[in-house]
């Protein structure tokens, strides 16, 4: 019978490692000038340098270097002085040299950490990852292995080879042994990917998709019984492909390792392949002995020695902190914990900041975005940044709502006209012709007409009976097409009838 | 007009008295006449290069101002890719690949006006030091048929003592542009690694790797090396700097107030009477004309050729982990059912000889884990060692001089079962491209005892390259005015040549 989590942690800890290798949005390859685009017909974005054709040579790509050591950077690391690419020799169909040049013994940046905090039943928790080394390697073509059971190589009918992403830039961070997490493993390394991930986005280095493989994270995992000083053997989860698989894989993981070591087995180590329906994980390949990769300095290429001062400038762009801005915004907005959180995942965090910045109020500006734009982008299955309006649209809109040129009703259409292309909120409100109807006799000369059509509904209000007030502001608001003021409508009704009005 | 010197050929041309396309035919015809013994070419581009010749003579009807070499006919070694062209770097692996680009090299000869005859032959990958390991035959020494034309460029060099070609490109691992030269009677120069681009040079072992310009003239070396060199930005370990005034250098020829080191450890045992006697000689010619002749001693070179083959075994077992039969070249066993893996082990099975497969397994062994520090670690460190003893050297003299090779070319087949005795030939060019500095070859005269070239050797520190074509000058125009002719005058002619 199978254990539970609470089982597992009673008797075991949890050690993890992390690897996470980042796809950098670099415009051109690691090595050469060719297109890094995701998604372009196979092997359209290659040249002789990155299809390794005899006599071509590598040339680094500078803007890579810049991105790592802005990495290093936000990962508290020192910049080595001195690094060195080295060639990683190993036969692999996807791999046109059929050596991988990535960094070895002298990476970029090493010895740095990052703090993350998760949110327990015993309140905020804090947890420091330390980073062991964060260095730059070239990604591998794509194999497409057609036939066979499961998309492996063996047992397949032939293999289709993709080069398009062979040679684009990656930067791989590694962390030293996270111990001390317990029972919080699987949240703390979910929780550093997150944070990874959003400051590679506030550094612009990488677009981060983990579903498209641009952040990719292998998990490694050993149990030790709880006391016990060493290491047990660890395995290394592939194929992680979200936030919330990192989680479940680490969890899958702790539970597998504790089935095995309380049966009197022992864990494999190896490579291991998440399964996202299951949640399982599946054997890959052995790593009982280590694979010699003959690593040597790549020769083709000259030391990586970058500029102190140039190390500086990076460090003076270095964006804030992605955690420290949230806090800072959550207080400066008054932002409830829900609400922060809401905004957070939907990933509007930048847009209304924008947005705030260009004068709105942050609780409308908010309202705006996660609701009725998020709803509009929801329907159409795209990110609210992907639709056509901008933070000026929205507080533009934001502000003739406040000075009362529109009312919320009318504030929606324009938003809804201005998502459909039809310009900028100025030219919605005049060619839907949505201004507010301001104009107190024409509201007047709407308000007797409403009154004579009902004429015992206004008797009833004459009486003192106000709820009835609504049947007659109503028939008015529809007469003016919703361009009145309700407000202002119900205090000149209420004052025409002799009520008082507020 | 074929003997003539490449910068003779030019004036020719600027004169009228040729044009390209009769000069380009008439080393087109010499190749069809004498090629079959000495077998320097393995592709002969016909059309391209008229076509070429064609277009120069055009530009020059046009008034054009064209290049020193524009209108000169060429041969390139086939370790540089050229596209369209069939490259093959000597190997069976690949057979049949047209590259679908220029090497930088070809680009700046293509844009220079030079016309390139063909591909020549070549020791597969450039490993080995008489083009007996092409897979497509050996090149025959035009001195004597039965004897090596040195390697790996023998087809390069033989080409220019065969009168096919006034110039050659060459490439430079540990003396394959310089040994060759020596035993041809021709003159080949490895510029400061750095120097002249790598960009479409296959790679043998790429921190030695250095192409460079072979002709039978000084002046036209350093010719075509002005056409060669420059800073590339394809290559990561192109030097950015000026290219050194080289043709200045072999004009003006003057060697008046220069110190000339003589390296003790190569030269004496091991070294042939004959070839001993005319590096002497040459001494006695370049301290006439007013050098200052001095001895230096570089006791580490002693451990440069043990190196050598570790660390060049060791980069080319990476760099032709590439020839896999996944993307160009030849494909073996890929038949229903067979694997990846299968089809490269047949492929690589087949498609590398003997001395290939000897280099890589050597040098997948010296990078071992385990190994590693041992053998590739240690090398290295030889290799500082024996820059230090360059620094030193050149501390006292402004270049260093030995005789190219111990010996005159042997005989085909004499070592082609002694792997050792084949190493032992580089042993003197072998220090050059461990240090990354600049080397000559110039011929100095025949070997008394079996009448074969004997090969002068000039080294000067990194991007000093002018300084050995100045002494290279000074040391031919003292030799000519004692011979009276070139020396390729005194060459057996070829059977059937006209």
């Amino acid at each position: 019978m199978s254990l539970t989590y609470e089982d597992v942690i009673a008797k075991y800890e949890p050690v993890l490692g992390l690897e996470v290798h980042v796809e950098l949005n670099t415009n051109s390859k690691m090595f050469c000038g060719c297109s890094t685009i995701f998604g372009g017909e196979p092997n359209t974005q290659t040249c002789p340098v990155c299809l390794g054709m005899p006599g071509a040579l590598p040339v680094v790509n500078e803007k890579a270097i810049e991105s790592s050591i802005l990495i290093g950077l936000a990962l508290n690391c020192s910049i080595t002085p001195f690094s060195r690419f080295s060639r990683k020799n190993y036969f692999y169909p996807d791999m046109p040299k059929n050596f991988q040049i990535s960094q070895y013994d002298e990476p970029i940046c090493v010895n740095g950490y990052l703090d993350v905090e998760i949110d327990t039943d015993e309140g905020i928790k804090k947890f420091r990852v330390e980073i062991e080394r964060v260095h730059m390697e070239e990604d591998t073509g794509k194999s497409l292995h057609v036939g066979g059971a499961t998309g492996r190589i063996h047992g397949a009918d032939y293999s289709l080879l993709d080069y398009n992403r062979a040679g684009i830039p990656l930067v791989e961070i590694v962390t030293k042994i996270v111990p001390g997490t317990g029972k919080y493993a699987p949240e703390v390394a979910k929780a550093y990917v997150a944070e990874l991930r959003d400051i590679l986005r506030s550094l612009g280095v990488s677009d981060v998709r983990m579903e498209q493989g641009s952040l990719r994270c292998d998990a490694n995992v050993s149990l030790r019984l709880i006391g016990a000083e060493t290491l047990g053997t660890r395995s290394e989860t592939k194929n992680v492909n979200s936030l919330r698989s990192v989680e479940r894989a680490v969890r899958g993981e702790m539970i597998r390792h504790a089935e095995l070591l309380n049966k009197g087995e022992r864990v494999v180590q190896e490579t291991r392949h998440f399964q996202e329906e299951s949640g399982l994980t599946r054997s890959g390949r052995s790593k009982e002995q280590a694979e010699d990769y003959r690593y040597f300095p790549e020769p083709d290429l000259v030391p990586v020695a970058p500029d102190a001062a140039w190390i500086e400038t990076l460090r003076a762009t270095l964006p804030e902190q992605p955690t420290l801005r949230r806090k800072r915004l959550q207080s400066e907005w008054s932002v409830p914990d829900k609400e922060m959180a809401a905004m957070i995942n939907a990933d509007a965090l930048d847009i209304v900041e924008a947005t705030v910045n260009l004068g709105a109020d942050p609780t409308r500006a908010r309202g705006w975005w996660l609701g009725e734009i998020s709803r509009i982008a929801n329907e159409q299955g795209v990110t609210i940044s992907d639709l056509k309006i901008s933070p000026t649209d929205v507080a533009q809109i934001v502000a003739l709502v406040a000075q009362g040129d529109l009312t919320d009703k009318l504030a929606r259409q324009v938003v809804e006209g201005v998502i459909a292309g039809e310009g900028t909120p100025a030219s919605v409100i005049e060619s839907r012709g949505l201004k507010v109807v301001s104009d107190e006799s024409a509201l007047m000369a709407a308000i007797e007409r409403a009154i004579a059509a009902q004429p015992e509904t206004a008797e009833k209000i004459r009486n003192g009976h106000i709820p009835a007030a609504g049947a007659l502001i109503g028939a008015v608001m529809k007469e003016t097409k919703g361009q009145a003021d309700a407000a202002r409508v119900r205090e000149l009704l209420l004052t025409h009838l002799g009520q008082p009005s507020d | 007009m074929i003997t003539r010197a490449a910068h003779e050929m030019s004036a020719a041309m600027a004169s009228g008295e040729i044009s390209s396309v009769e000069l380009t035919q008439a080393h087109l015809d010499r190749i069809t006449s004498v090629d079959a013994q000495v077998h320097a070419f393995l592709h002969v581009d016909t059309e391209g290069a008229l076509a070429q010749a064609q277009s120069v003579d055009d530009a020059r009807a046009r008034g054009e101002s064209v290049g020193p070499l524009a209108g000169v006919p060429l041969a390139l070694k086939d370790v540089m890719a050229q596209q369209g062209i069939p490259t093959t770097a000597g190997s069976k692996i690949l057979e049949g690949w047209r590259p679908p680009y220029d090497a930088t090299v070809v680009s700046k000869l293509k844009a220079a006006g030079v016309v390139i005859l063909g591909k020549t032959n070549m020791d597969e990958f450039a490993m080995g030091s008489s083009t007996e390991n092409s897979a497509y035959g050996p090149t025959h020494n035009p001195w004597d048929l039965t004897r090596i034309p040195g390697g790996s460029g023998g087809g390069s060099s033989a080409s220019l003592a065969a009168f096919e070609a006034p110039l050659a490109i060459g490439t430079d691992t540990g003396g394959s542009i310089r040994q060759p030269a020596a035993v041809t009677g021709t003159v080949g120069v490895k510029p400061t690694y750095g120097g002249v681009s790598r960009y479409g040079l296959i790679a043998f072992s790429s921190s030695l790797d250095q192409a460079g310009p072979c002709a039978r003239t000084v002046l036209d070396t350093a010719l075509l090396h002005e056409v060669i060199a420059g800073h590339d930005a394809h290559d990561a370990t192109s030097i950015d700097a000026p290219v050194p005034q080289v043709v200045r250098a072999a004009r003006e020829g003057s060697v008046k107030g220069m110190k000339i080191g003589v390296v003790k450890e190569l030269n004496g045992d091991g070294y042939q009477a004959g070839v001993r006697s005319r590096f002497e000689e040459s001494l006695e010619l370049l301290a006439k004309a007013g050098a200052e002749i001095v001895e230096v001693s570089c006791p580490n070179f002693e451990y440069a050729l043990a190196a050598y083959y570790l660390i060049a075994p060791s980069e080319c077992s990476s760099n032709l982990a590439r020839f896999d039969a996944m993307r160009y070249g030849i494909r073996v066993g890929d038949e229903d059912g067979a694997s990846a893996e299968s089809v490269m082990n047949l492929t690589r099975e087949v498609g590398f000889g003997r001395e290939v497969k000897r280099r890589i397994i050597l040098g997948t062994y010296a990078l071992s884990s385990g190994y590693f520090d041992a053998y590739y670690g240690s090398a290295q460190k030889v290799r500082t060692l024996i820059m230090q003893d360059f620094n030193k050297a050149f501390t006292s003299a402004d270049v260093l001089v030995s005789p190219t090779c111990p010996t005159t070319a042997f005989k085909i087949g004499e070592k082609a079962n002694d792997p050792l005795a084949m190493y032992l030939n580089d042993i003197a060019t072998i220090p050059v491209n461990m240090a990354g500095i600049g080397g000559m070859s110039l011929p100095c005269g025949l070997a008394p005892e079996d009448g074969l070239p004997v090969g002068f050797q000039v080294m000067a520190p990194a991007m000093q390259d002018q300084r050995m074509y100045s002494v290279g000058a000074a040391l031919e125009a003292s030799l000519l005015s004692q011979w009276g002719a070139p020396l390729l005058s005194q060459i057996p002619a070829l059977v059937g040549a006209k």
